[in-house]
């Protein structure tokens, strides 16, 4: 359902702000979404103060050099920071993308991160992904095969159709584009969303799969695919530059091939 | 351990505002202004049959300032609204999706239809 307010106890509050005690060359302030589930308190904005001359290039380096020298308490996912995890997925500066390969000095101004919108928050900036993992799951993200294995070699595949497969197969379900779309934040336990349904699409033109039909019926009906409105927000959130709109458009018209 | 309710996200209070969702939502909200340009169609048609007197009663209304105001609405409404269904037809055939042309062909709708709107009223009062 559209709800354009939070509920009550979402609603974001104001925090606190840890000055800087001494100044550095090149001090920015970085507005940072706290919610405590052990305090029983609403979600708070807090504001630190760093010195971003003695600080990392990235996102992901000013929230790690808060938690170690300003606030321990502060919580986010982060592990290979070089974009292939997908962990540190969150909202800075108004759009979706990866915290580590989120340049500071291409933002301007304060900086506000939030957690990946429209999801239920575990902790700071931490997200409940559970749902988004289920949806992947739904789609069967494996090979489904009638025919028997050739007996000795793998099912072989040539050069142009691995081509197919492969930008789609680069996703690293960090829900970057799932969690920027206006579809999803209403609809989310009907709609996939656009990872989900870029997964779909990457088996669906997989041409070893044997499985497509069976994969179409699973997005038939108003919601599961046809939520998407072509919003494009999932396009340029994507911080692996994919495609998940166009792949959902080329669904949808396999899905209006087959019923002609 | 008592059952904590978990607060959700901020979404569209935080969401930036780019061409695309903004030309989306434009879209939608054009299409719901020419839901109400339909009955207004409608009641036109209708004061036609039923006599000279309603004709001239709601001949009035419309060629009121106000009047004016909301059809000069409803022709920017139908003529963005057009322009973006010809945008959405050429994604459906899978065309268009690049960032940058996404981008551009949303300004370029914009701009054809503010040009068809200042034309066609333009045409109106020539």
């Amino acid at each position: 359902m559209v709800e354009f307010t939070l509920p009550p106890n979402s609603r974001v509050k104001k925090g606190r702000v840890f000055s800087a005690s001494e100044d550095g060359a090149k001090m920015r302030r970085f507005v940072i979404y706290r919610y405590d589930p052990d305090s029983g308190e609403n979600p708070r904005l807090d504001t630190y103060e760093v010195d971003t001359a003695n600080c990392g290039p990235m996102i992901l380096d000013v929230l790690i050099k808060i938690k170690n020298e300003i606030d321990p308490t502060l919580t986010f996912r982060r592990s290979c920071r070089e974009g292939i995890c997908g962990s540190c997925a969150m909202n800075i500066a108004g759009t979706n993308t990866l915290a580590c390969t989120q340049s500071t000095a291409d933002l301007k101004g304060d900086v506000k991160i939030y957690p990946l919108p429209h999801m239920s928050v575990i902790k700071d900036l931490v997200p409940d992904l559970t749902n988004f993992y289920a949806q992947y799951a739904s789609i069967k993200p494996w090979l489904q095969t009638r025919t028997p294995a050739p007996v000795d070699h793998e099912r072989l595949q040539s050069k142009e159709d691995q081509e197919k497969i492969n930008t789609p197969s680069a996703c690293i379900l960090c829900a970057c584009c799932s969690t920027s779309c206006p579809s999803y934040w209403w609809n989310s336990d009907r709609y996939l969303g656009p990872a989900a349904l870029l997964a779909a699409y990457r088996w669906l033109v997989d041409t070893r799969d044997e499985a497509g039909s069976e994969r179409l019926d699973g997005l038939e009906g108003p919601f599961r695919m046809f939520r998407c409105h072509t919003i494009m927000n999932c396009t340029y959130a994507c911080p692996k530059d994919l495609n998940p709109a166009r792949a959902i458009a080329e669904t949808k018209k396999m899905l209006a091939l087959r019923r002609s | 351990m008592p059952e904590i309710k978990r607060p959700l996200s901020p979404h569209l209070a935080v969401y930036s505002w780019q061409t695309s969702n903004t030309l989306s939502i434009l879209h939608r909200m054009t299409g719901v202004a020419l839901s109400f340009a339909a009955l207004g169609l409608i009641s036109w048609i209708v004061a036609v049959a039923a006599g000279e007197a309603a004709y001239n009663r709601v001949l009035s209304v419309l060629s009121s300032p106000l009047g004016y105001l909301v059809l000069f609405g409803f022709s920017a409404s139908l003529f963005y609204h057009l322009g973006n269904g010809i945008r959405h037809l050429s994604w459906d055939a899978g065309l268009g999706f690049e960032k940058n042309f996404a981008r551009l062909s949303g300004w370029f709708t914009l701009l054809i239809a503010v040009i068809a709107t200042v034309l066609y009223w333009l045409g109106a009062f020539a």
